[in-house]
């Protein structure tokens, strides 16, 4: 299987890359890189989700959940980081666990809708509930994680963290996507009612996703906020579900690594535009207007575009008495 | 033994009553023909059975048992199951992963053994089984293609794979051989006759009369919503209200 080598021996070279390149980048930049790192678990636990053919508009929210729930394990309850870092995640698993039960009555539009309300509830509840969420103006003073020495303050220390843990989080979410679970859950996406014809509890398996999918992204919220230090409503909102949306777009969604390239690519991209502040939005507007017209298939499908490319401009020189 | 108990089963849908005080008898064993013009009720009367729609009135019984108003899940997983009219398969998929869906009941598993995988020995045994049984079906050269790709015989025979493969008791098949030539509906047929001769149940919908009469041991026929006649292949065939419902039709009797 010399493919899954050359696959290893790729992964093992990024993975060595990040390690050394956080040194050599400016402060703001290690910044970035941490949030892109984050948001990479934010857009491949949303993979999961979408696997089943559900879009949500709830994943935000869901990183909220686990961002207030990791703030107020810490800052209110006391506990170490290294607890609340799992707990948020089971936090936002069972706030989805109870929206199933609404939510999987209503499929497509109807689920994206509803998906989109309860979001809203869930956020109206950080607004008006004051005490213990802190209002519009959020949570502040939200503890650094703590081990041995290690100055967690320092965005490079922290960018290991995360990276680690992001790590973890992508290899568990890919042995998923491969597994039987996986398989069954394309399954339920393109023909349900065959999938409960062969014994699929399809209400079950779409709950799964979206249990499993909102635990990883409280682990990802969990990770942005004890960096930043504070949290608020209007971070989780629909505002960052949009880019959420753009960023499986514009990647694609017939792998696991599209969603990946999309985030990575736009955020470059955005980050290259640094200091045309009112600009940005317009240009994410065009790049998705662009990719849809242009790249139907999404970045992930550039390789194979280029390779077919190539080799007809092979078959071209090589004139006509080849072909037919 | 009776396997299936079909008890004045009334499906009405607003003004239309699409099935009407229907009852009948399936055998363990048997090749059991559903037949009847266009609009009988026997596209219906398999939704009924398989819980993808529930009675009116009336109720069904498997294994002596009432499974009225269950999931079609739950009812698969008693050992019931089926092909759609129109042919269904997983499109996205390849010919061997639709098949391994169809063996859900035996392979499912949980997020942790799917993560470390700790049933290895289930889904390697799964995995086995699946590939004998698309060998079975003439389908084990196309395993590594697309569903959406089959030709149209092909995609049929995958279809009752992905039945099969869930090891069901009974099988319901709503018209296999519709739109094949006369040699695919003969093979197909072989393959019926032997799917039966594995221990399979088979109640089978179809309106190529030869086919139904060469294959079927017993028949059930639906006009307009009612129980018409019921009996063996010659008895039917020789049944004067059949052959008056038939009219027009008579020839292929
Ligand atoms: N969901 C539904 N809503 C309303 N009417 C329906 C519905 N499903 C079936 N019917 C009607 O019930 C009657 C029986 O339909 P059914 O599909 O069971 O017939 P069939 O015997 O399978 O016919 P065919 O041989 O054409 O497949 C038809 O008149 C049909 O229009
Ligand atoms: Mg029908």
């Amino acid at each position: 299987m010399p493919k899954k080598y050359t696959n290893c021996a790729g992964l093992a070279g990024l993975l060595a890359a990040l390690v050394i390149v956080p040194h050599f980048l400016k402060y703001h930049h290690q910044d970035f890189l941490i949030f892109l790192t984050i948001n990479v678990l934010v857009v491949s636990s949303y993979r999961l989700v979408t696997l089943t053919g559900e879009w949500s508009l709830i994943h935000a929210v869901m990183m909220g959940v686990g961002a207030y729930a990791s703030t107020l394990l810490t800052k209110s309850a006391g506990l170490s980081f290294w607890i609340s870092l799992p707990l948020a995640g089971c936090v936002a698993g069972a706030v989805a666990a109870i929206l199933c039960f609404p939510l999987f009555r209503m499929t497509q539009f109807y689920f994206l809708i509803g998906s989109f309300a309860a979001g809203e509830a869930i956020r109206l509840c950080w607004i008006h509930f004051i005490q213990p969420f802190g209002g519009t103006g959020g949570i502040s003073g939200i503890p650094f994680p703590e081990l041995g020495n290690i100055d967690f303050l320092e965005p490079v220390p922290y960018f290991y963290l995360v990276l680690v843990i992001v790590t973890l989080c992508l290899v568990l979410l890919y042995r998923i996507e491969k597994s039987r679970i996986g398989l069954t859950l394309r399954a339920v996406h393109w023909k349900a009612p065959l999938a409960e014809s062969v014994g699929v509890d399809t209400w079950k398996y779409r709950s799964l996703a979206f249990i499993i999918g909102s635990a990883f992204v409280g682990i990802a919220g969990s990770l942005k906020v004890h960096y930043l230090g504070t949290v608020t409503p209007n971070q989780y909102g629909i505002g960052f579900m949009v880019f959420i949306l753009i960023w499986v777009i514009v990647g694609g969604y017939a792998t696991f690594y599209g969603a990946i390239i999309g985030v990575v690519v736009l955020s470059i991209l955005d980050e290259s535009f640094r200091g045309f502040e009112e600009l940005r939005p317009a240009i994410y507007g065009l790049i998705l207007i662009a990719s849809i017209l242009f790249l139907p298939s999404g970045l992930e499908s550039v390789p194979e575009r280029i390779r077919g490319w190539v080799s007809n401009r092979a078959a071209a020189r090589n004139g006509p008495g080849i072909q037919g | 033994m009776d396997l299936l108990e079909i008890r004045q089963v009334t499906k009405v849908f607003g003004g239309l009553t699409a099935l009407n005080e229907v009852s009948f008898h399936v055998k363990s064993g048997n090749i059991h023909g559903l037949i009847g013009p266009n609009g009988a009720g026997k596209s219906t009367m398999f939704k009924n059975i398989s819980g993808f729609s529930t009675p009116t009135s009336g109720d069904i019984f498997f294994n002596g048992h009432s499974i009225k108003g269950r999931k079609p899940s739950e009812i698969a997983h008693l050992g019931v199951a089926r092909t759609f009219q129109e042919t269904t398969l997983f499109q996205e998929l390849t010919v061997l992963e639709n098949a391994l869906v169809g063996a859900h009941k035996r392979a499912k598993t949980n997020i942790f053994s799917a993560i470390f995988n700790l049933d290895r020995h289930i889904q390697q045994e799964c995995m086995e089984k699946t590939l004998s049984m698309l060998d079975f079906m003439g389908l084990a050269e196309r395993k590594n293609q697309l569903a959406s790709e089959l030709p149209l015989g092909s995609q049929r025979a995958l279809a009752i794979t992905i039945a099969l493969a869930s090891e069901p008791v009974v099988l319901l098949m709503d018209e296999p051989f519709a739109g094949m030539n006369p040699e695919e509906t003969r093979h197909m047929m072989g393959l019926t006759e032997k799917v039966r001769q594995s221990g399979v149940t088979i109640v089978l919908v179809e309106h190529d009369m030869k086919a139904v009469m060469g294959i079927c041991d017993y028949l059930t026929v639906l006009n307009f919503g009612s129980l018409l006649a019921e009996g063996t292949p010659d008895a039917i065939r020789h049944d004067a209200k059949v052959i008056r419902a038939y009219l027009g039709n008579t020839e292929a009797m």
